[in-house]
This record gives C-alpha cells, sequence and structure tokens, in this order.
C-alpha cells in the first residue's frame, strides 16, 4: 500500500508517502523561515499554504519514486488546528480522491505526533500500553494508550504549553527564536541553581501541567535585577529556568506511570527535542527499569510522515472517509477524526 | 458596560473576565493588551466560564486560534507569535469577526488595523505587588 500523508494544521505545509509502512519520502515547508520577531515580515511569511501544498506533494512524490496513479490511499489532517489552514490540507486531499478515485482517510494531528515515534521502527504487538507525553508549543498531554486508537486523557497544562514556556521564556532572556532551541543552548553552560524557580502542581494529586506561573516568576525575578547582572547571568537563568520546566514534566509523567503501573512511556512533540529532557528520560529509564521512547529530532516537530503513518495503520484496518468529511479545528486526541 | 477593576489573585481575575463577558455584546470584538504575565488568559479563562462554556481553555499562542463551544460562542485569538497581518488576513480574520459568535484578542495591538471599530479594549499591567493586576476597559 502507497499511502500519501498532508499535514497543513498550522505553520507548516508537508507531505510524506509511506509505502508498506515504511516512510520513503517526507517532506516539509516551513511557513516562516526566517526569526517570527523581526522589524519587517518578508514576504515569505505572507505565502499561503496553498501555494506550497502542490511543490510539497510533487517533492514527496519524486523523492519516493511514485506517481500519482500508484497511490493507493490518502491520509489527511483535519484537527485539531486552523480551520483555514486545516482547509487547504483537506480540500487538496479530496480533490485528490475524488479525481483518481483514491481511499481517503482523515487523521487527527495528536495522533500523529503518537506514530512519530514508530516512523524509524515498526509498532510491535509488545508496545502497547503505554503512557504518552505530547508535548509541544501548543500542547502539553498525559495520555494512557491502552493500544492505537484507545486513549484516555490522564492530565493536562491548565493554561500554557510546556513549549510555550520555553518560548516566552526566551523572549523575556532576550535569547531569540525559536525559544525552546535558545534556550537549550544558553542552559549548556549555564547553573540550573542559580535560581530556584516554582515547579508549579509537581507533586500534586492529578497529572495536570501549569506553566503560566512559571513565566510569570521568571518576569519577576528580571525584574528585580539590574541589567548588567542579567546580561552576566543569562545562561543561568536559562538553566534554571529549562531546570523548571523539565522538572515538571517529570514529575508529572513519574505520577502517570505511578498511577497506572505502566511500565512503557512514548513522548512526542517538539519540546521531546529538549536536550535535557531527554537525559532525564534516559537516567529515568535505566534507574526504573522502564522502556521509554522519544522520536528522532526530526520528527519531533510538525510533519507529513506521521500522517502518513497514521493513515497506513487506519486505511489497512479498513477505515475510509467520506468525500463530504469536514476540518475539526477542535479536535481531541481521543475523539474520531472521521465521524 | 463593566469598566475595569484591580486584582491581586489569578480567581479574582477569572471573576473580572466573567463580569465583562456579561456586559459584551455577541458578535463584539474584546482586544486586550498587556505584557508576558499580566493576566490576560487568566482573563479569557473568566469569559469562557461567564459564557457558561465547559472547554478547557488554553493559550493559543502556538496555535494562534482556539474555539470553544460548539458550534463556537467564543474564538480565543493570539496575535503574540504572529506580527504579518497578510498572514492573519489570508486566516480569514474579519469571518472570526463578523458572525454571532463573541471574539476576544491577546496581544490585539499588533492587529490593531484589522481590529472593528467598535472593539472593546482591556488593558493589563502588573501591579507594584507580584500578585497584583491593573484591569482597566476603554471603548
Amino acid at each position: 500500500m502507497i499511502v500519501l500523508g498532508l499535514e497543513s494544521s498550522c505553520d507548516d505545509t508537508a507531505a510524506a508517502i509511506v509505502i508498506d509502512g515504511r516512510l520513503c519520502s517526507n517532506e516539509v515547508i516551513t511557513q516562516m523561515e526566517h526569526s517570527r520577531y523581526g522589524g519587517v515580515v518578508p514576504e515569505l511569511a505572507s505565502r499561503l499554504h496553498e501555494q506550497k501544498i502542490l511543490p510539497a506533494v510533487r517533492r514527496s512524490l519524486e523523492l519516493a519514486n511514485v506517481s500519482l496513479d500508484q497511490l493507493s490511499g490518502l491520509a489527511v489532517t483535519v484537527g485539531p488546528g486552523l480551520a483555514g489552514a486545516l482547509m487547504v490540507g483537506l480540500n487538496f486531499a479530496k480533490g485528490l480522491a475524488q479525481a483518481r478515485g483514491i481511499p481517503l482517510v482523515c487523521i487527527n494531528h495528536m495522533e500523529g505526533h503518537l506514530w512519530s515515534n514508530f516512523l524509524e521502527r515498526p509498532l510491535q504487538d509488545d508496545d502497547c500500553p503505554f503512557i504518552c507525553l505530547l508535548v509541544s508549543g501548543g500542547h502539553t498531554q498525559l495520555w494512557r494508550v491502552d493500544r492505537m486508537g484507545s486513549y484516555r486523557l490522564l492530565g493536562s497544562s491548565l493554561d500554557d504549553a510546556a513549549g510555550e514556556a520555553f518560548d516566552k521564556g526566551a523572549r523575556l532572556l532576550e535569547l531569540g527564536y525559536p525559544g525552546g532551541p535558545a534556550i537549550d543552548k544558553a542552559a549548556q553552560s549555564g547553573d540550573p541553581t542559580f535560581v530556584e524557580f516554582p515547579r508549579p502542581l509537581a507533586g500534586s494529586a492529578g497529572c495536570d501541567f501549569s506553566f503560566s506561573g512559571l513565566k510569570t516568576a521568571l518576569y519577576y525575578q528580571l525584574r528585580r535585577m539590574d541589567p548588567a547582572t542579567i546580561a552576566s547571568r543569562r545562561q543561568d537563568l536559562a538553566a534554571s529556568y529549562q531546570q523548571a520546566v523539565v522538572d515538571c514534566l517529570m514529575d508529572r509523567l513519574r505520577k502517570a506511570v505511578e498511577l497506572t503501573g505502566m511500565t512503557r512511556v512514548c513522548v512526542a512533540g517538539g519540546v521531546a527535542a529538549n536536550s535535557l529532557l531527554r537525559e532525564r528520560l534516559d537516567t529515568w529509564a535505566a534507574a526504573d527499569h522502564l522502556v521509554v521512547s522519544y522520536p528522532p529530532q526530526q520528527f519531533c516537530t510538525d510533519n507529513a510522515a506521521m500522517i502518513a503513518m497514521a493513515g497506513h495503520f487506519r486505511l489497512m484496518q479498513g477505515e475510509r472517509s467520506p468525500l463530504s468529511a469536514e476540518i475539526k479545528p477542535n479536535l481531541r486526541m481521543d475523539q474520531l477524526a472521521t465521524n | 458596560m463593566w469598566t475595569g477593576t484591580r486584582t491581586t489573585s489569578p480567581g479574582e481575575t477569572r471573576e473580572a473576565g466573567a463580569l465583562f463577558v456579561a456586559t459584551l455584546p455577541p458578535g463584539t470584538v474584546a482586544a486586550l493588551h498587556g505584557e508576558l504575565g499580566s493576566g490576560k488568559t487568566t482573563f479569557v479563562k473568566g469569559m469562557a466560564a461567564g459564557l457558561g462554556l465547559e472547554d478547557q481553555v488554553s493559550s493559543p499562542t502556538f496555535a494562534l486560534i482556539h474555539e470553544y463551544g460548539a458550534p463556537a460562542l467564543l474564538y480565543h485569538i493570539d496575535c503574540y507569535r504572529e506580527r504579518s497581518l497578510v498572514r492573519w488576513q489570508s486566516l480569514g480574520l474579519s469571518e472570526y469577526f463578523d458572525g454571532q459568535a463573541r471574539t476576544v484578542v491577546e496581544w490585539a495591538e499588533i492587529i490593531a488595523t484589522l481590529l472593528p471599530d467598535n472593539a472593546v479594549h482591556v488593558y493589563f499591567t502588573h501591579g507594584e505587588r507580584e500578585d497584583e493586576r491593573q484591569i482597566e476597559v476603554r471603548v
């Protein structure tokens, strides 16, 4: 089976080809390849998904050495995401499905992220059940995955996502954009014990997260310091702040494992690229005899490979979506992409 | 029209949001202005609760737009991360503004020229004390 996956839920337009469960191409065209806080907005930023979707599809087909006629399935993200952006991907997929008579399957973007852990190695029978931490700029959620397609929410962020906490922290620290990698880099040479930032909700009963107060704590910390001291201790501030964010993630993850008794953990989403988080996950896995996985760096952020793989799985199970399928901007992972 | 208040906790900021939304007619845009951590998202949580919505309200900084209620009764827009007016236009901003749902925009100054004339502006500032927020409405 040859599946074309399409992803256009937010900034990036992406297409990928999966042949018999194996990833053969993965193209991502980003909305903005410039720093997002510059003064003049380059022309690049004004381009739309619709101008990129065709080049992305063409390139993914070329790289996989596949023609349109050979496609046996189409997988497209229908939510969650921006209505206008999702519509571009879905309408393109519907048009192609109709014109070429190719089966279509709608995919939940959040479920797609789960599959980013199974792109380089196939999903095995004993991989499930597991705990999944989905952690990105837009989401911080803990899920119990009994099998692919069966999810139960254990907890989520009550305010800001962890990736957003990194981003806004980097902005306050004047470290540039994107904030996650900028803080990660600055923290490498910093002292994580310089400031004891709060760990909101750490040790609390459930599995929820909160990062808004941490951001505000950094704001007040900087307000109390003079500019010269901030400049000389920027790395230490970054390291202390990163430590607090990662501590919160690890605390909640431990809680989820404790509550469910599970021994397998998958982390997915943009923040899974954070080096301190990866290091802490590895240490934890070794100490507590857990099987912990996170995706290769290139599959942490939004991509179509994960959508194509989710599509392969669902199409193999006989699932099809009608051409009347609609976008679902506020879809949750435990809700069906297809009605 | 509710004109503003001084709050000393996130709970009070939420209550302020609920009081505010009760005076905001359907189809109106609320434009929020204020620094990082000044209480804007907390205020929106109160607005959603005031409308009787049970959706979990979280920051739309990355997603850009969150929709609450089905059909949507409240659109929650955040301009912090996207400064291109062209992109906002291409996302169909005017369609969100034209409907019967209320719309609340964080970092609204970024899209000042795209806001409807009758938008209600709410300003958030940090107080002297760390838990203090001043919230002020200007039409």
